[in-house]
């Protein structure tokens, strides 16, 4: 058995390298959703994972405590989030836009001022994420090249899809969290912290971009690049979207992103402009959003 | 008097935060704040013969209109975040229509700001149709549409009309005759700058004293009454978000004719005058006088911001912290009152 020339095994391998730091901005999109926080500021998040990853790496010349510093970096840009959003109730969308920016022109000013580069920043005291050969799953047939020979990070997020599923509809803290988003006034009323917990949504979400970044820098590249995160963060936004803020709905959506994300860049291999396969992703995620709206507007307007 | 003063509070304190802020970034990576601002304020308005006030006045007009375009459609409660796109497209078809019409200049010239004033129109018109039509939000898919329309200008002048003679990926030049006249020689300071002002005080009328312009204000306060009130929403919508992609596509041809002379792939974008025109018009709550000065003020940021990693090696990137943070304290004041539409 085999697959047709383009969509070999080394393309479906890619796919899942491109659609973790989606999917995993996405579940931290999806718990924000969950908890009523329209959150807009995950490309930021990723950004700030993307840089401190690398950033941490390099120092501690150990890819694991670049993973960390991603974490702990998205978790307080995210925290700064969550202080002005919910602390001081300004305007989401607002504080999500600014602190896009802010992420975007900070991290080339950390990048004059720490390693005084501009552009793209490679070093090889960089420890990128290794890549783990699952055993005899390996030895299966198209599904072993497949599946096995990516970073822990992939892993992870995978049973990630899981735990959140977990979380959201099997445990009490999930329970309170979708009350929230669904009914703050009922679940106020309940004893539920409302503020509590939708800053510990915004938290948990820059810890998940956070993950997104490392990925991104330290897993499919070993490298930082300028403004790397390249509108994923929006991909992943529309990916919660697309999943209807379900688990497996989300990780579906993330699986054609990054399906769309590597076709684009395999199609470059075969001479088509460049310009025109950088643009798939954005066009396939138009179009899914696009789709699955009007759906939805066909089965509320009862047709 | 008090009123103005209660107007110009919230920014006023938020600058003078962000400037604390930005003092300590300066102490922390090891520079002095006063040198640093010292520099950025005689990079923004000295120079020889206040050459710098005058690149600063040169790059707020895209930065101006940017804010126009993004002020525009907040008013109205649209997210329109799809002005670099807008922008792109606008500078693209100026440069087409400007090299390749064969009409005498004073036709040519109204033709081509008029198109790209269309292009960037139609295009912000796409995601108007997509929300009203199925829902899509247009703060998401305008802000997507930025991608294609980037890409597809990079194609066009790449691989179809690139400049066979410097061979960068760019037009040739348009002719002089199209090129819009200096103000002061030896400076950047064009005529587009007026061009720019024009704009700024009819949006100011229309929003301000018109029936359109009354209803674009009411549907960005309470969007359910102002339909109550019989206003047609749709047609609305569609007119603001056109006439917030005009200005941006308005914005491309003023840089194309007033500073680059033809299109230079990416010269639109990485100056960021969307993203920098968008925080000017969140500065000034909107209203088309004040991205005047927000604009203005931001430009001076920027232009300082050169002139401080000239004369002092802080990046210039600081800037945009800056301006990030004073978006963010703003916001944390609960400055913004927009219907915040998805």
């Amino acid at each position: 058995m085999s697959l047709p020339p383009l969509l070999d095994e080394t393309l479906l391998n890619s796919t899942f390298r491109f659609i973790t730091p989606i999917l995993l901005a996405a579940l931290g999109g999806l718990i924000c959703e969950r908890a009523g926080v329209f959150n807009i500021a995950l490309e930021g998040l990723m950004l700030t994972g993307a840089f401190f990853a690398v950033a941490g790496s390099y120092h501690a010349q150990n890819a694991f405590a670049g993973v960390l510093a991603a974490m702990v970096a998205g978790a307080l840009v995210a925290f700064i989030f969550a202080a002005l959003a919910i602390g001081l109730r300004g305007n989401m969308i607002v504080i999500g836009i600014a602190l896009n920016l802010l992420v975007a022109g900070g991290t080339v000013f950390l990048l004059r001022t720490m390693f005084d580069v501009r552009g793209a920043f490679q070093d090889p005291r960089i420890a990128g994420l290794g890549k783990i050969t699952l055993p005899v799953v390996d030895q299966i047939a198209i599904l072993g090249p497949i599946l096995s020979g990516h970073s822990w990070v992939v892993y992870l997020s995978w049973a990630l899809v899981l735990a959140t599923q977990v979380l959201l509809f099997h445990h009490r803290l999930g329970l309170r969290l979708r009350g929230v988003g669904e009914q703050p006034e009922a679940a106020e009323t309940l004893g539920v912290n409302v503020g509590a917990i939708r800053f510990g949504a915004i938290i948990a979400s820059g810890v998940l971009c956070g993950l997104a970044g490392a990925q991104l820098s330290l897993g499919q590249v070993t490298l930082f690049v300028e403004n790397m995160s390249g509108g994923r963060g929006w991909i992943a936004v529309v990916a919660v979207m697309l999943g209807q803020a379900h688990p497996i709905g989300v990780f579906l959506a993330s699986v054609l992103f990054g399906f769309a994300d590597s076709i684009g860049f395999r199609l470059q291999g075969v001479g088509l402009p460049s310009q025109f396969t950088s643009m798939v992703p954005y066009v396939v995620t138009l179009i899914a959003l696009f789709i699955t709206q009007a759906r939805r507007r066909r089965v509320a307007l009862g047709q | 008097m008090q009123t103005a003063w209660r107007n110009i509070q919230g920014p006023a304190l938020a600058i003078l935060g962000s400037l604390l802020i930005g003092a300590l970034i300066m102490l922390l990576s090891g520079h002095n704040p006063i040198e640093g601002y010292g520099a950025m304020l005689s990079g923004a308005l000295a120079g020889r013969n206040a050459a710098n006030l005058a690149s600063t006045l040169a790059r707020a007009a895209p930065i101006v209109g940017m804010g126009l375009c993004a002020a525009i459609a907040f008013r109205a409660g649209f997210f329109n975040l799809g002005g670099e796109g807008q922008l792109v497209l606008g500078g693209l078809t100026a440069a087409l229509v400007a090299l390749n019409l064969p009409l005498p200049p004073v036709l040519t010239l109204p033709l081509t700001v008029l198109a790209a004033m269309a292009a960037g129109g139609v295009w912000a018109l796409l995601p108007a149709w997509a929300q009203f039509n199925f829902r899509v939000p247009l703060l998401i898919s305008s802000l997507l549409l930025n991608y294609p329309a980037r890409f597809f200008a990079s194609y066009v002048v790449v691989n179809l009309v690139r400049d066979v003679q410097t061979g960068m990926p760019q037009t040739r030049q348009i002719a002089p005759e199209l090129q819009l006249p200096l103000l002061i020689t030896g400076t950047q300071l064009h005529a587009g700058v007026f061009v720019t002002l024009i704009a700024v005080a009819i949006a100011a009328l229309v929003i301000g004293r018109t029936v359109a312009g009354y209803r674009l204000r009411m549907a960005g306060l309470n969007p359910t009454f102002a339909r109550y009130g019989g206003a047609p929403m749709e047609r609305l919508g569609y007119g603001v978000m056109f006439a917030s992609g005009a200005v941006a596509g308005l914005v491309g041809a003023i840089e194309i004719l007033g500073v680059n002379y033809r299109f230079i792939d990416e010269a639109l974008t990485i100056p960021q005058y969307a993203w920098v025109g968008l925080m000017a018009a969140l500065l000034s709550n909107s209203s088309p006088v004040g991205v005047l000065m927000t604009g203005l003020f931001f430009s001076a940021v920027q232009t300082g911001g050169f002139g401080m990693e000239r004369a002092t090696e802080i990046p210039r990137e600081l800037s945009r912290v800056l301006q990030a943070i004073v978006i963010l304290l703003v916001a944390a004041r609960g400055g913004f009152r927009l219907s915040g539409d998805r």
